[in-house]
């Protein structure tokens, strides 16, 4: 059992309009997990720049936060991750862009560098903003992975420190999995046959995770399955903004080589076009 | 096992109406046979030798249940490039590669390959082969035979051959374009017929009937010899023991060659489109509604046509025409086909010298009248009601199909599309970006009746819906389906009208396919199956979706008024809980009922605000109460619960049913007449209902379901449900 999953958070500060949204979502984050916040801002060190940001922080300072300014010229991608390494940041916070005219959101090249290459778990930020703005539906991925139950056990950490009602868990098979071509009438019964087993599979076993998790971090929370038949990495992320999910939890995939760049999946899918905040967990 | 003897009882209960079909069938095929292979180029032979070994093999092989197979229409353009090119033996060479491509085809499963033309650059092909058709033939029909190069200087010379008519002197040749002119009014006046004797017999079996009995009465009654041209007979139909010695040779030495390989390509694309899109329509008449196996009727046409090449045949396909007329007669597996089959080879056998007697123009004029059913005005006028643009790709198959060639035509129309589509979009971007990436997500709700749910991104057009059918066809037709295109930024008429299909195919087989999210999109035609945009300021409805005019009939049905337009004034919900945080843009698609003093609108209203929005659109029932109650929101446990508990409303226990309690939230002021309004009657309404969130704001109520726009069944399931909590409630607070 995780009592605190995260003890230290970091953000990469620039002064951009976003700013002091992007601070508050992140000291916000901190208090919440009660956890020291790292601000890194790729730059040298000014006396102005520590006042803006101190200006920006103050509130949250009497509320006891502890933070951190760290200062270092470079590359932002080499600087972010060397800070994480040395500072032992756990979750790096990072904001998205927005495509103009449609409400549609991706990951900067910057952004998308580091969280394929950052040893801690990344959260990518949509909408960062001053008002806080409840989180109360989060979506997270129950792959047949190592990493899952520790990915659904984080998930309801979070979820009862911000308070969510609902987390919904979402099983994706892909079609391979069946083995069966549906061409008529008799391969698509055997295909239904073989799904509903697949799906009653995948839901026990989720619910076997969700067992093993202390009833108390579960109190309070409304537990969904959802199985989805469909390409992996894509669907859970059509899922959530079909569902207009606040978070989606992702564990990290174990590897990236030169071929998962070639051919987008599983995370890749979900940085082109971000369906809302992702966590993507270690 | 009972289940195998249970199969053949039925098979051969069946079976007479089978053969009676497959007889009707082959009376249809031998005349039309004949005349696709002299339309061709080929030996009149060709055509049946065709038909009898695409309806031995495919009827044993296939996978489909009510087709008939033979030669096709669609084949004569490129046949008839084929067989002049390249020569008659070469050509049979062709036929037999393009045979062993369709059989790979099966193997690959490309049994969706139609589905990657858009319906339009489809629809102007088979005009264009029409055209083909007709045009050439038509002269023959009139008894005068040109050589020409191309396709459309045959169209060209129509005018100058109808004027050759008044000149003709010759008798044989007067008799020859009579009997093509009469032939031509029996295939346009028998549809029209409605005489169960006459219709017994098709009407290009009576072509052949009475000019093969005129033939006779010349020769028996009046002693004279046949009075047609000698030319203007039909010739080359062999003896049935010549048949076996006469086998052609296949000439593979050209298979180095550019054109050879061109025909094979044009051969199988033209035979897998033509087959699949036959398949594709003959299902939805199948009287037993069961789905054809495309893959392996691709597989078994191809094995048939490489055997048809062997023997002196044709391409195989499954052709459309007959399959319905199959159809219509009871056929009700592939026995029928079969026995179309048998029944040719008996007609040849029996009646070889019979054959001989049937004038050409006779044949041909059936063959006018097929090429004009492909090309005709009407198909033109329902394209120009669907959108200009279609129009545009139409034509542009079309002529290029005549000037160039079926490959150029098709490849053109796909072109033209896809340069429409970009400038509808104003620009690539929106395709390039997007063309490679999943985009369809389908799921069955855990919830409720187990719903199946799919939502749509991006763009749906003919590129990328074989992604949404490969999805779509793993849903049984008996489940409810809702698909969802709010994410989508355009919808082309191709995916439009495949969706209308499903819609068609659900509907009758007892399921329900609803398209939600499209009544944001714009379109430039009132069709319904017009291409539709998202517009990022969306104007009037210019254009009524499928839920908008299917809303409509419900309104009728119901007695309901109907009004699609959007309302900005939206004060009447204002004093309800849920909208105290959620700022409402307007309502749409309301449908009143005055006497009720309820309506139902969909509704779009955002939560959150500035870069945080979000836009929800849901589907909402408003009732007016004619007495005050008090104020309560109902919701399922948990769902509201922390919000609400944050404006200082609590959960109000119901002693007596503690059931319901811990299945509903129940909130309000003023406890004591939240008390006193749910008594029995009330919380055992609620209790044996669906569920929906329930709201009242003293004199009103709003009911909902999910929070996503309803699908019609939902609205009527709505409706029904509100207006008997109003009558329950009403009885409830007259009490006191």
């Amino acid at each position: 059992m995780i009592s605190q999953p995260f003890k230290s958070i970091g953000i990469g500060a620039t002064f951009s309009p976003n700013l002091k949204a992007n601070l508050y979502e992140a000291s916000r984050l901190s208090l919440f997990f009660n956890c020291r916040l790292v601000l890194i801002h790729v730059g040298d060190k000014t006396t102005e720049k520590v006042e803006g940001f101190n200006e920006i922080l103050q509130p949250f300072h009497e509320k006891g936060l502890n933070y951190e300014l760290v200062f270092q010229p470079g590359d932002p991608v080499e600087v972010i991750l060397s800070v994480c390494d040395s500072k032992q940041i756990e979750l790096l916070i990072l904001g998205a862009l927005k495509k103009e005219s449609f409400y549609k959101y991706y990951v900067g090249s910057i952004a998308r560098r580091i969280t394929r290459k950052a040893k801690c778990s990344v959260l990518l930020l949509i909408n960062p903003s001053v008002e806080r703005i409840q989180c109360k539906h989060i979506v997270v991925s129950g792959l047949d992975d190592a990493k899952t139950t520790k990915a659904i056990e984080t998930s309801f950490y979070i979820g009862q420190q911000l308070n969510a009602e609902q987390l919904t868990i979402v099983e994706e098979i892909t079609e391979q999995e069946i083995a069966i071509k549906v061409d008529d009438d008799k391969s698509l019964r055997m295909a239904n046959l073989a799904k509903e087993r697949i799906r009653i599979r995948e839901t026990s076993r989720v619910k076997k995770i969700i067992d093993k998790i202390d009833g108390e971090i579960r109190s309070n929370i409304r537990v969904n399955s959802q199985p989805i038949f469909g390409p992996r990495g894509y669907s859970i992320g059509h899922y959530a903004q079909v569902a207009r999910a606040d978070l989606l939890v992702l564990p990290a995939q174990s590897k990236l080589s030169f071929w998962d760049r070639l051919f987008p999946h599983d995370v890749e899918h979900i940085l082109t076009e971000l369906p809302t905040d992702v966590l993507i967990l270690q | 096992m009972s289940s195998k003897s249970e199969k053949t009882q039925g098979f051969l209960k069946h079976l007479p109406r089978n053969i009676f079909s497959g007889f009707v069938v082959s009376l249809i095929a031998l005349p039309l046979g004949l005349g696709l292979a002299m339309a061709s180029e080929a030996p009149p032979i060709a055509g049946i030798i065709t038909a009898v070994v695409g309806g031995i093999v495919v009827s044993l092989l296939g996978g489909s249940y009510v087709t008939i197979t033979g030669p096709g229409n669609g084949l004569v353009g490129v046949l008839l490039v084929a067989i002049t090119v390249l020569g008659l033996e070469s050509a049979y060479a062709a036929i037999i590669c393009s045979g062993a491509l369709l059989v790979a085809l099966g193997f690959l499963r490309m049994g969706k390959l139609s589905d990657f033309f858009p319906s339009s650059a489809i629809q102007g092909m088979l005009a264009a082969i029409g055209l083909i058709i007709l045009g050439k033939q038509f002269h023959i029909m009139l008894g005068n035979r040109i050589q020409r190069e191309t396709s459309i200087d045959y169209i060209l010379e129509i005018p100058s051959t109808i004027k050759a008519l008044f000149s003709l002197t010759d008798p044989g040749l007067i008799y020859a374009a009579a009997i093509g002119i009469l032939s031509l009014i029996i295939m346009v006046v028998y549809p029209k017929l409605r005489n169960k004797y006459l219709q017994l017999i098709p009407a290009p079996m009576w072509i052949v009937i009475l000019s093969v009995g005129f033939s006779y009465y010349f020769e028996i009654v009046l002693g004279q010899p046949n009075p047609i041209h000698p030319d203007y007979l039909i010739s080359g139909i062999p003896d049935p023991a010549e048949l076996l010695t006469q086998l052609p040779v296949p000439d593979f030495g050209q298979v180095s060659t550019l054109a050879f390989w061109s025909s094979v390509l044009a051969l199988t694309l033209i035979a897998s489109i033509e087959s699949l899109l036959s398949i594709k329509a003959i299902d939805k008449l199948d009287p037993e509604k069961r789905r054809s196996n495309t893959n392996r009727d691709l597989k078994a046409l191809g094995l048939a046509t490489v055997g048809s090449g062997f023997l002196g045949g044709l391409n195989v396909v499954t052709v459309i025409a007959r399959s319905s007329v199959n159809v219509n007669q009871g056929g009700s597996n592939r026995s029928s086909n079969f026995f179309h089959a048998i029944f040719l080879t008996l007609f040849i056998l029996l009646f070889s010298t019979q054959l001989a007697r049937i004038p050409l123009p006779a044949l041909m004029a059936i063959l006018v009248f097929t090429g004009y059913k492909l090309a005709s005005p009407d198909i033109v006028k329902h394209i120009f009601s669907i959108g200009k643009e279609q129009l545009l790709i139409f034509f542009v198959t079309l002529i290029m199909t005549l000037k160039i060639g079926l490959i150029v035509g098709i490849l053109s129309g796909v072109v033209t599309t896809m340069f429409i589509h970009m400038i509808i979009n104003k620009g690539v971007g929106l395709f390039f970006r997007n063309i490679l990436k999943p985009n369809v997500l389908m799921y069955r709700e855990t919830s409720g009746e187990g719903i199946y749910y799919v939502s749509v991104k991006h763009f749906c057009s003919f590129m990328n819906y074989n992604k949404l059918k490969s999805k779509l066809e793993a849903i049984n037709e008996d489940q409810d389906v809702v698909i969802d295109f709010s994410f989508c930024q355009f919808v082309d008429h191709t995916v439009m009208e495949n969706l209308n299909n499903y819609q068609d195919l659900f509907a009758k087989r007892g399921g329900h396919f609803e398209v939600i999210g499209l009544d944001m999109h714009g379109a430039d035609s009132e069709h319904p199956f017009a291409l539709r945009r998202l517009l990022p300021m969306p104007n009037l409805l210019s254009n009524f979706t499928r839920r908008q005019s299917a809303l409509q009939e419900l309104a009728a049905d119901f007695d309901l008024a109907y009004n699609p337009d959007r309302i900005k004034e939206v004060g009447f919900l204002g004093g309800f809980h849920f909208f105290r945080t959620k700022p409402i843009n307007y309502i749409f698609n309301q449908l009143v009922n005055e006497e009720m003093g309820s309506d139902v609108f969909d509704i779009e209203f955002s939560e959150g605000a500035f870069i945080a929005k979000e836009v929800i659109r849901t589907t909402m029932m408003h009732i007016k109460l004619e007495t005050e109650i008090p104020t309560f929101t109902l919701d399922r446990e948990g769902l509201l619960e922390r919000l609400y508990s944050l404006a200082g409303f609590r959960d109000i226990p119901i002693d007596e049913h503690p059931d319901f309690s811990k299945r509903f939230y129940l909130m309000g002021d003023d406890e004591e007449s939240i008390h006193q309004l749910f008594d029995t009657d009330l919380i055992h309404f609620f209790e044996s209902n669906p569920y929906f969130h329930v709201e009242s704001d003293g004199r009103a109520l709003i009911v909902f379901g999910k929070e996503r726009l309803g699908s019609l069944k939902e609205i009527k399931a709505l409706l029904d449900f509100g207006h008997r909590l109003k009558q329950v409630i009403q009885n409830n607070a007259k009490v006191p």
